[in-house]
């Protein structure tokens, strides 16, 4: 049975499909990415697998209940992280948690015991009774994760868990997020850090104008979509050179002064290129950006 | 049971700011209570069968009562809501809409039912209401303050910003504590404009506060009650459509 799993899921919100006929399968157990630039629907599509918002046509069934109809019950079993934290600015660190358990119908004894180990968990030990504008962002961040677990939940549903940080916040995040996935907790995160989807996610959907286009593993999505080297390449002579070095490439991409070049074989490009002193260049493997900037384009989206 | 978490949460955060709290809700209306009724009380032998000082309280007590449950309904509400989000929050939990604005509006009651019973008490000590059926006038506080609060909750869901709330409160609520018979008898009023005054609830509160101030029972009673519940349960059902239309849509 799946963790999480939608059917041709719509959303239209005026003219705009932001959410076009939407599948997801999510196992247990398993952490799920969902990729898309801004405005591709990814938190619409959470918003509705919550039941916050009401599809206009398609099934959701999470942890087993049928939502919008149960999802009051579903939400008993699930944990948000939302991408903007909405942590209590009025109370403390430890009151925050305590006020949280008791909207899942915890008794202040249940919440009470479980702060300890939450707050150990974030990080934030020593920080129970500091005020919330006092927390730095990561701070902020990981008592946010630590909220969203006050009722031990099977899921994780997480919208852009690190935008905004710094890299050491960053990867604190992602190392509590590796344990809980150990701890056979699903987890379900929207991010548009190729990095972020690459380390921590079993698979992955990239979604764009409110469809999914490609679903897979990191690595069986770079494999299928694009050729496993990249050069890239800026300086003078660039369109001369291209004009001759296209044929060892089956695939170019311009964006701006700098051509993207992808093929199974760098060694032939990087050969020509060593006799253009005034080309610079950079021979890289194939990555998931690459990947999703094929499927997304290169055009940008405000 | 769930809008029982948002209202302790509410609670929680004014026990924390206690001080403050309640002295920016008595203190106006205890200073326009002892100014105005002892120095415009001295220039009226008596309104209404009772002295002047009497009369403002029982409409400063359906006033302050009216005025905390809107300012919190409205401007603490619409700061729960859109700049803290904290409504966004509440709902990842197993909480709906409906408990929120449930919540909410009983937190306002709440809120507004104290402001109204330690005016009372002061004006009890200050020997204004002497007989015990006073004591009565207390659930007709909190029912003025669940109508009230209903009613600014509609206000907060409506809201797009904090500018939205001014036209509420000079356009309707400040003429309406004009009207209602909150300074001088409503029945001196040219009859279009008291049965404006009878078509909105503070008017109905005040019927029923004053002659329990001045040691009597009010007439009409079933009427007054009917009016304010009838505003307390239509304006909580306007507040729960436009809040799931806002929220779930």
């Amino acid at each position: 049975m799946s963790a999480l799993q939608a059917r041709a899921l719509r959303k239209r919100y005026g003219d705009l499909e932001v959410v076009n006929g939407v599948d997801l399968d999510v196992a247990p157990g398993e952490c799920f990415g969902l990729l898309g630039p801004n405005g591709a629907g990814k938190t619409t599509t959470l918003r509705l697998c919550l039941g916050l918002t009401y599809p206009d046509a398609g099934t959701i069934e999470l942890l087993g209940e049928p939502v919008p109809a149960r999802a009051r019950e579903a939400r008993s079993r699930v944990g948000v992280v939302p991408q903007f934290d909405n942590l209590d600015p009025d109370f403390t660190v430890e009151e925050n948690l305590l006020v949280y358990g008791r909207y899942f119908g915890m008794s202040r004894a249940t919440v009470a015991a479980r702060v300890p180990e939450l707050l150990e968990f974030a990080g934030l030990a020593g920080r129970a009774d500091a005020r919330i504008n006092a927390l730095s962002g990561g701070m902020k961040r990981r008592l946010t994760l630590a909220r969203a677990l006050i009722n031990d939940p099977q899921l994780l549903f997480m919208d852009e868990p690190t935008t905004g940080l710094d890299p050491q916040a960053r990867h604190l995040i992602w190392e509590r997020l590796r344990r809980l996935t150990q701890e056979g907790k699903t987890l379900v995160l929207t991010t548009h850090f190729m990095e972020e989807a690459e380390r921590l996610c079993h698979r992955l959907a990239i979604m764009d104008r409110g469809r999914l286009i490609s679903v897979g593993s990191p690595r069986a999505l770079i494999a299928e979509h694009i050729e496993p080297q990249v050069v890239e390449v800026h300086g003078s002579g660039l369109d001369r050179w291209l004009q001759q070095a296209r044929r060892l490439a089956p695939r170019v991409e311009r964006a701006g002064d700098t051509a993207f070049l992808y093929a199974a074989d760098a060694a032939p490009l990087i050969a020509g290129l060593r006799g253009e002193p005034e080309l610079s260049f950079l021979h890289r493997p194939a990555s998931l950006e690459d990947v999703f900037l094929k499927l997304t384009g290169r055009d940008l989206r405000d | 049971m769930r809008w029982i978490a948002v209202w302790r949460r509410n609670f929680l955060v004014w026990r924390k700011l206690l001080v403050a709290s309640v002295l920016s809700n008595l203190a106006d209306p205890l200073i326009l209570l002892f100014g105005l009724g002892y120095g415009l009380g001295a220039l009226l032998p008596s309104v209404a069968g009772m002295s002047y000082i009497a009369f403002f309280a029982a409409g400063t007590l359906c006033s302050a009562t009216m005025f905390t449950a809107s300012f919190e309904s409205m401007f603490s509400g619409f700061s729960r809501m859109h700049g803290q989000k904290t409504w966004d929050a509440i709902l990842y939990a197993p909480v709906t809409i409906d408990d929120v604005v449930a919540g909410e509006i009983v937190w306002a009651a709440s809120k507004a039912w104290l402001s109204g019973a330690t005016i009372l008490a002061v004006a009890a000590a200050f020997g204004l209401a002497a007989s015990p059926i006073v004591v009565m006038a207390l659930p007709v506080a909190f029912l003025v303050g669940l109508a009230f609060a209903a009613v600014g909750l509609i206000m907060t869901v409506l809201a797009k910003n904090w500018d939205f709330f001014s036209f509420y409160m000079t356009l309707i609520m400040t003429p309406m504590t004009m009207i209602s018979g909150v300074f001088f008898p409503a029945e001196q009023l040219p009859a279009p404009v008291l049965a404006v005054a009878q078509a909105l609830p503070l008017y109905h509160g005040i019927e029923l506060v004053r002659p329990l101030v001045a040691g009597s029972w009010p007439t009409s009673v079933p009427v007054h009650l009917a009016v304010l519940l009838a505003y307390a349960a239509a304006a909580y059902a306007i507040a729960l459509y436009f809040a799931r239309r806002r929220f779930s849509a």
